[in-house]
C-alpha cells in the first residue's frame, strides 16, 4: 500500500478520534467547571439548611427534600406501571398483534414527546380537569384544593415521561432471562403466572432496579414538565401532603440563575445547587451503570 | 387464555383464576402508555383548539351569535367557555383588538410577538424561526462529532477503550438540561463572547452550541447502534479482500449503516427542537426576526416555558401557547415516526436483506 494512502488513514483515525476526544473535554469541562465554582460554597450546612434572607444566603434543604418527595412519588406510580408494561410486551404479548405494535410504538412516541409538552399535558389533564372534577366532587367546586399545581400533579407528570425509560430497561433485563428456565418450569407443571412470578420477575429484578435509578436519574433533573405544574420559588414549609407545592433542585437553579432580583451576589449558590444535581444524577448513573456491568458479569460466567 | 383448554380438578381451578386475572390486569397496564399518548394529543389539542375554531367576540360583532358551534364537534366546546364561535379563520383588522386580545390567523401569521401589551400580538414566526435557528445550528456542530465519534469507538478503538468512551459519552445524556443550560448562561456565553466579540452575550449561537451538547448523546448512541449493528461478514469480507481497518469503516461499514445515521440526526433534531430549559436560559429570549446567528432568539419550547406561568387560565395567550405546545408536539411526533418507522426499521430491514 502507498504511503500516501497510510497516511490518509492515519488520518481519518485521527480525527475521529479527535471528535471523541473533543465530547469527553466537553464533559469533562462542564463537570469542573461546576464542582470548582460550587466548592467554596458547598458545605453540610449547605445541604442541611433553608434559604434566607430572601434567598441570598443559607442552603438548599427544601429544594433537596422536594426532590426526593418528588422522584418518591413518581416511582411509586411509575416504576410497577412501567414494569407490567414491559412484562406484557416482553411474555404475554403476541408481538405481530396490532395491540402490541400500538403499545410499543406509543412508548416510542411517549419517549420523543418533548418535556414541555409534558408539562402542558399535567397542566391540561391533571391541574384542569382531573383537580376540577375532584373538587367538583370532594367540595361541590367551592374549594380550590385539587385543581392546582401540587406535587402528586407534578409526580404523576413526571412517572409519564420516565414511564419509557423503566419499560425500556425491564424488557431487555426479561429478554436476557434463558428461555430454559422458563422451560424448566413449566414442564415443573407450573401456570404461566407462576413462572413469571417466581422464575422471570426474580430474574429480571436488575432490570427493574436500573430502570428505577434511570427514571429517577431523569425525573430529579428534567424541570420543564413541572413548571407549570407544582414546582414553586420559595417555600416556608416542606410539602406535607400530596397538594402542597413544592421546591426543587434544577427550578432553584433556573430561578437563582435568570430570575432573582441580584444575580451576581448568588452565583455561588447557583454554582452549588446545580452541582449537588449534577452529582446527585451522576451517582445514580453510574450506580445504573454498576448494576448492569455486575449482571453482565454473572451471565458471562 | 388456558381455562378454556383444561377443565381439571378444583386446585387447579383456583390458579387459573389468579392467571385469568393477572394477564387481564397486566394487559390492562399495558394500555396505560397508549392511553397517556392519546390524552396528551387529546389534552394539549383541546386547549389548543378555540385559537384556530374560534374567535374572541368583539364589540362590534356581538350580534353574531352561537350559530356554527356544533360543526366543530363537542369535545372543544363542552368547557363551559365563555368565548363565541364566530367562524373558522376569520380574520378581522388587528386594531380592533381591545386588551382581552384576539388570535386570527391573520394574527397568527404576524411578525411580532407581543403577547403581553395593549394590543397584544401572537405572530408565531420569530418564535419558529428562533426555533429553527438554534435546532439547525445544535445539528450542524453535534452531528459530525458525534457521528465521528460513533464510527471511532464502534470501528477504530480498541475493546477496553470502547467499554470506558461509551458509557462516558452516554453520561452526558444523563446530564440536566438545567446543568447545561446553566453552563452556558454562566460560563459558555462569556467565553463566545469574548472569543468572536459578540454583541450580545446571549445568543442564537450560545443556544445552539449548548443545545448541541444535549444533541451529541442523542445522536451518538443511535449512530453507534447502528454502525455496531452491521453484520460482521460484510466487514470481514473487506478485511479480507485487503482493505484496511479505515477503509473499511469507511466505504463499508459508514455506508451501510447511513439510514441509521440519517435517524440518529432525525432524533437529535426531535431532542432539539422540543427542549427547553437550555433554550430558555442560554438564548437572551427575544422575540426578533432576522437570520443573525448572533443575535438574541426567542423559540416556541422557551416561550412556553417563559410565559405560562403567567397568564390568565383561558384567555387567547393561554390558548396561544398551548397551540405552541401542540405544533411542537406533532413536529417531534412526525420527526420521530418517520425516524422510526421508515428509516430505521423499513430501510435497515432492506439493506440487510441485500447483504445477507
Amino acid at each position: 500500500m502507498s504511503i500516501k494512502r497510510a497516511l490518509f488513514g492515519t488520518y481519518v483515525v485521527g480525527v475521529c478520534a479527535l471528535a471523541t476526544l473533543v465530547i469527553v473535554a466537553i464533559l469533562f469541562l462542564i463537570t469542573t467547571n461546576i464542582i470548582i465554582g460550587g466548592w467554596d460554597t458547598i458545605s453540610w450546612e449547605f445541604l442541611a439548611s433553608a434559604p434566607e434572607e430572601g434567598m441570598t444566603a443559607g442552603g438548599i434543604f427544601p429544594a433537596i427534600v422536594g426532590t426526593v418527595f418528588l422522584v418518591l412519588l413518581m416511582s411509586i406510580a411509575g416504576v410497577p406501571a412501567g414494569a407490567i408494561t414491559a412484562l406484557y410486551l416482553s411474555e404475554y404479548a403476541n408481538q405481530k398483534s396490532v395491540i402490541a405494535r400500538a403499545i410499543r410504538f406509543a412508548v416510542n412516541t411517549l419517549a420523543g414527546v418533548p418535556s414541555i409538552v409534558f408539562g402542558l399535558f399535567g397542566l391540561g389533564f391533571f391541574v384542569q380537569f382531573v383537580g376540577t372534577g375532584m373538587d367538583r366532587i370532594l367540595t361541590d367546586g367551592v374549594e380550590l384544593h385539587w385543581a392546582q399545581p401540587n406535587i402528586l400533579w407534578a409526580s404523576l407528570t413526571m412517572a409519564l415521561l420516565t414511564l419509557p425509560v423503566v419499560i425500556v430497561s425491564v424488557e431487555e433485563a426479561i429478554k436476557n432471562v434463558p428461555q430454559e428456565l422458563r422451560a424448566a418450569s413449566l414442564a415443573l407443571g407450573a401456570t404461566r403466572w407462576q413462572t413469571i412470578w417466581n422464575v422471570v420477575i426474580p430474574n429480571s429484578m436488575h432490570g427493574i432496579l436500573t430502570g428505577t435509578i434511570l427514571a429517577v436519574s431523569r425525573g430529579a433533573g428534567e424541570v420543564a414538565p413541572i413548571l407549570f405544574t407544582g414546582v414553586a420559588y420559595f417555600l416556608p414549609h416542606l410539602p406535607g401532603s400530596l397538594s402542597d407545592q413544592f421546591m426543587q433542585l434544577g427550578y432553584h437553579v433556573y430561578v437563582m440563575s435568570t430570575q432573582s432580583t441580584n444575580v451576581d451576589a448568588t452565583r455561588g449558590i447557583q454554582y452549588a445547587t446545580t452541582m449537588v444535581l449534577l452529582l446527585l444524577t451522576f451517582l445514580l448513573n453510574f450506580s445504573a451503570i454498576i448494576v448492569r456491568s455486575k449482571v453482565r458479569g454473572k451471565a458471562l460466567q | 387464555m388456558q381455562e378454556t383448554r383444561l377443565n381439571a380438578a378444583a386446585l387447579k381451578k383456583k390458579f387459573r383464576v389468579n392467571e385469568f386475572i393477572a394477564e387481564k390486569f397486566i394487559t390492562g397496564v399495558a394500555f396505560l402508555s397508549l392511553a397517556a399518548i392519546i390524552l396528551i394529543f387529546i389534552f394539549v389539542f383541546r386547549e389548543a383548539a378555540p385559537i384556530l375554531f374560534e374567535e374572541k367576540k368583539e364589540v362590534s360583532a356581538v350580534a353574531q351569535v352561537e350559530e356554527e358551534q356544533e360543526t366543530y364537534g363537542e369535545e372543544f366546546l363542552g368547557e363551559g367557555s365563555a368565548v363565541v364561535a364566530e367562524g373558522m379563520f376569520r380574520s378581522e383588522s388587528v386594531e380592533s383588538a381591545g386588551s382581552e386580545g384576539e388570535a386570527s390567523l391573520e394574527n397568527l401569521l404576524s411578525i411580532s410577538w407581543q403577547p403581553v401589551s395593549g394590543d397584544p400580538k401572537y405572530g408565531i414566526l420569530p418564535l419558529a424561526i428562533g426555533s429553527l435557528k438554534v435546532t439547525f445550528l445544535a445539528i450542524l456542530i453535534a452531528s459530525p462529532l458525534a457521528i465521528l465519534a460513533a464510527l471511532f469507538t464502534s470501528c477504530f478503538s480498541p475493546r477496553w477503550l470502547k467499554e470506558i468512551l461509551k458509557p462516558t459519552i452516554e453520561l452526558l445524556a444523563g446530564f440536566p438540561s438545567v446543568v447545561v443550560g446553566f453552563f452556558a448562561l454562566v460560563t459558555l456565553a462569556s467565553m463566545l463572547q469574548s472569543m468572536f466579540g459578540l454583541e450580545y452575550r446571549l445568543n442564537a449561537l450560545v443556544g445552539g452550541v449548548a443545545m448541541a451538547l444535549a444533541v451529541i448523546p442523542v445522536v451518538y448512541t443511535v449512530a453507534e447502534d447502528s454502525l455496531a449493528s452491521i453484520p460482521k461478514h460484510m466487514t470481514e469480507a473487506s478485511l479480507a479482500l485487503g482493505a484496511t481497518k479505515w477503509q473499511t469503516a469507511i466505504f463499508v461499514t459508514l455506508p451501510a449503516a447511513i439510514p441509521g445515521v440519517f435517524a440518529a440526526i432525525l432524533l437529535g433534531f426531535g431532542r432539539a427542537f422540543g427542549e427547553t430549559m437550555i433554550v430558555l436560559m442560554a438564548t437572551g429570549n427575544a422575540a426578533l426576526i432576522g437570520w443573525g446567528l448572533t443575535e438574541p432568539v426567542r423559540t416556541m419550547s422557551a416561550t412556553i416555558g417563559a410565559e405560562m406561568a403567567e397568564v390568565v387560565f383561558g384567555d387567547t395567550h393561554y390558548h396561544v401557547l398551548f397551540l405552541l405546545g401542540a405544533i411542537l408536539f406533532l413536529f417531534t411526533f412526525t420527526l420521530n415516526a418517520v425516524a422510526e418507522i421508515y428509516i430505521r426499521q423499513r430501510l435497515l430491514k432492506r439493506f440487510r436483506g441485500e447483504a445477507s
